[in-house]
C-alpha cells in the first residue's frame, strides 16, 4: 500500500496515469455513444424531455383538477 | 407554446402551475433576488468604471473608492444576479424535466435567504475594508463557512429531487447543474482553507504560501469561470433554448460528448493566468494546451445551441426573447475563442496585466452569462406568474441596448489592453523603455470613457428589464388576486 501511495505521488507516474485514465475514459464515453445504432438513437429521444414534460401550467384549471384527483 | 408567454398583453397566456405539483415559490424569491441584484451589481460596475475614467468620483470616501467596490460590484453580479438567476432555474429545470416537486421546502428557503444573507454580508465588509483579498473569493471565512452550509444544502435538495424524479432519464441540462454544484463545493473548499487568527476575529491566514497560494488562487478562479459561469449557464441553455424556440436540441449526443469533454478539459487550465511567473514552465505550458483543447468541446456545445433553431431562423425576426438566446451563444463563441487564444505564452506576454483580460471576461460576462440569463427569465418570470410580459417592445430596447453596450465595452478594453501591452513592452533605440507608465495612464482615459458609457447602457438595458418584470409580476398578483376573489364568488353561490 505505501509502494503504491509512493508511487501515485511521484508527478512523473502520477501525470500519465491521470492522461491516460482520462482520456481512456473520454474515449469509452465515446464509443459507448456512438458503437450501437439503436443506443444512439435511444439518447436522441430524450432529447424531446422538454419539450415533453407536463405543460398543463398552460391551462392552470385542468392541472389543479388533476392534482387533487391524483391526491383522491 | 412557447410562444404564447412571449406575447406582451394584459390577458394571462398561462397560469402557474399548482402549488401542489411544483414548488415555484422559492423559483419566484431567487428569479426576483437575481433582477434586484443584477440592477446593483451592474449599477456598481457602472461606478466604478466612472471612477477609473474620472478619479475624483471616488469622493474621498474610503468605502466606496474602488478597491472596496470592485469587489463589491464582482460578488453582485456574478454570485447575486448569477448566482441567483442559477439557483432560480436550476430549481426550475430540475423540477419540469424530473417531473417531480423540489425536494423539502423548508430547505430550499434555507437555500434562499442564506445565500442572500451571506451576500449582504459580503458587501458591508468589502466595504469596511474586510477581506481575503483572494479574486472572486474576497469573503471573510466566517462567511465562507455561511456560504458552505449553504451549497451543502443545495446539493442535498439537488440530489434528492433526482432522486424521487418521475422520468426515468435525468436530462442533460441537470449534468450541467450538478457539475457546477459539485466543482463549486470543491473549489469553495480548497480556495478558502485558511486559519482564522480569533474566532471572532475577521481575518485570516491562507494554508499555503507564495506560487503555491497563487496556483491554488487560479485553479479557483479559472474553474469558478468554468463551473459557475460556463458549465451552470450551459444547463440553463439547454432547457431554455429548446423550450423558446420549441423545438429539441439539435443533437442529444453532441450535449453529452459536450458535457464530458468540458468537465475533463476545465480543471487542468486555471495556471495559464499564470505564465511568466515562478510557477513551473510545465504546468503553464500544460495549462496552455488543455485551454486550446478546451475549444472544441466550447463550439460543439455553441453549434449545438444555435443549430436548434435550424429550420426556424425566422423566430430571431419575432421573439426578442429567442434574439437574447442566440447573441448569448455567439458571445459564448467568441469568448471561447478569445480565452484559448490569450492563454498562448506569446499572446499572454501582450495581454496579460492590461484591460484586454477585463475585456475578454465582460465580453464572457456580459455577452454570454447576462444574456442567456435575460433570455431565460423572460421566459420563465411570465410562465411563474401566469402571464404575459408586460411589453415586448422593452425586450427589443433591452437587446439593443445591452447589444451596443457590449460592443462599446469589449472594443473600448481592446484598443485599451494591446495599446496598452505594446506601450509597456516598448523600448527606443538605447534599449530603454520608450514610454513612462504614467504615459500608458494617460492613453488608456479615452478608452475608460467609452467603456463606462458602454456599461451604462448595459446598465439602461438592465433597468428596463427590472421595470418590464415588475410590471408583469404585478400583473401576475392582480391576476391571482382576481381569480381568488371569482372563486370566493363562484362558492358563495354555490352555498
Amino acid at each position: 500500500m505505501a509502494a503504491a501511495w509512493e508511487w501515485i505521488t511521484d508527478l512523473g507516474n502520477s501525470k500519465m496515469f491521470a492522461l491516460v485514465l482520462f482520456m481512456s475514459t473520454f474515449i469509452g464515453i465515446v464509443i459507448y455513444l456512438f458503437a450501437k445504432p439503436s443506443r444512439a438513437r435511444k439518447f436522441e429521444t430524450y432529447r424531446y424531455i422538454p419539450l415533453e414534460e407536463d405543460d398543463s401550467h398552460l391551462e392552470p384549471t385542468a392541472r389543479r383538477d388533476k392534482t387533487e384527483s391524483e391526491k383522491q | 407554446m412557447s410562444q404564447a408567454a412571449t406575447t406582451a398583453g394584459s390577458v394571462p397566456a398561462s397560469s402557474v402551475a399548482s402549488t401542489e405539483q411544483y414548488n415555484y415559490a422559492i423559483v419566484k424569491r431567487f428569479a426576483i433576488a437575481a433582477v434586484l441584484w443584477g440592477v446593483f451589481g451592474m449599477a456598481a460596475g457602472v461606478w466604478i468604471a466612472s471612477q477609473l475614467a474620472f478619479p475624483f468620483l471616488n469622493f474621498d470616501i474610503a468605502q466606496i473608492t474602488f478597491g472596496r467596490f470592485r469587489p463589491v460590484h464582482t460578488t453582485a453580479v456574478i454570485f447575486g444576479f448569477g448566482g441567483n438567476a442559477l439557483f432560480a432555474t436550476s430549481y426550475y429545470v430540475v423540477q419540469r424535466t424530473c417531473q417531480t416537486r423540489l425536494y423539502s421546502d423548508s430547505l430550499s428557503s434555507f437555500t434562499f435567504y442564506g445565500w442572500n444573507l451571506a451576500l449582504i454580508l459580503g458587501v458591508i465588509t468589502y466595504m469596511m475594508g474586510i477581506t481575503q483579498g483572494r479574486e472572486y473569493a474576497e469573503f471573510n471565512w466566517q462567511i465562507d463557512i455561511i456560504i458552505l452550509v449553504v451549497w451543502v444544502a443545495y446539493f442535498w435538495i439537488y440530489l434528492q429531487t433526482l432522486l424521487r424524479r418521475n422520468q426515468p432519464h435525468i436530462y442533460v441540462a441537470n449534468w450541467f447543474f450538478m457539475s457546477f454544484i459539485l466543482a463549486t463545493a470543491l473549489l469553495h473548499i480548497f480556495n478558502n482553507l485558511e486559519v482564522p487568527v480569533g474566532i471572532f476575529h475577521s481575518h485570516s491566514y491562507p494554508l499555503f504560501s507564495g506560487v503555491q497560494d497563487a496556483m491554488r488562487q487560479w485553479w479557483y478562479g479559472h474553474n469558478a469561470v468554468g463551473f459557475f459561469l460556463t458549465a451552470a449557464f450551459l444547463g440553463m441553455m439547454y432547457y431554455f433554448v429548446p423550450k423558446q424556440a420549441g423545438r429539441p436540441i439539435y443533437s442529444y449526443k453532441l450535449s453529452i460528448i459536450h458535457f464530458w469533454a468540458l468537465v475533463f478539459l476545465y480543471m487542468w487550465v486555471g495556471a495559464h493566468h499564470l505564465h511568466w511567473t515562478a510557477l513551473p514552465d510545465w504546468v503553464s505550458t500544460l495549462a496552455a494546451t488543455f485551454s486550446i483543447l478546451l475549444l472544441l468541446p466550447s463550439w460543439g456545445g455553441m453549434i449545438n445551441g444555435i443549430m436548434t433553431l435550424s429550420g426556424a431562423w425566422d423566430k430571431l425576426r419575432t421573439d426578442p426573447i429567442m434574439l437574447f438566446l442566440i447573441t448569448a451563444l455567439s458571445f459564448y463563441g467568441m469568448s471561447t475563442f478569445e480565452g484559448p487564444m490569450m492563454s498562448l505564452k506569446s499572446v499572454n506576454a501582450l495581454s496579460h496585466y492590461t484591460d484586454w483580460t477585463v475585456g475578454h471576461v465582460h465580453s464572457g460576462a456580459l455577452g454570454w452569462v447576462a444574456m442567456i440569463t435575460f433570455g431565460s427569465l423572460y421566459h420563465l418570470i411570465p410562465r411563474l406568474w401566469g402571464v404575459n410580459l408586460y411589453s415586448l417592445k422593452l425586450v427589443y430596447v433591452h437587446f439593443f441596448l445591452a447589444t451596443i453596450g457590449i460592443v462599446l465595452y469589449i472594443t473600448a478594453m481592446w484598443v485599451a489592453g494591446i495599446g496598452q501591452g505594446l506601450m509597456l513592452r516598448a523600448f527606443d533605440q538605447y534599449g530603454n523603455l520608450a514610454y513612462t507608465f504614467t504615459e500608458s495612464v494617460v492613453f488608456l482615459h479615452r478608452p475608460y470613457v467609452v467603456r463606462a458609457i458602454g456599461g451604462g447602457f448595459f446598465l439602461a438595458g438592465m433597468l428596463i428589464m427590472a421595470w418590464n418584470i415588475a410590471m408583469t409580476v404585478r400583473m401576475g398578483i392582480k391576476s391571482e388576486a382576481r381569480e381568488r376573489e371569482e372563486a370566493r364568488a363562484a362558492e358563495a353561490r354555490t352555498a
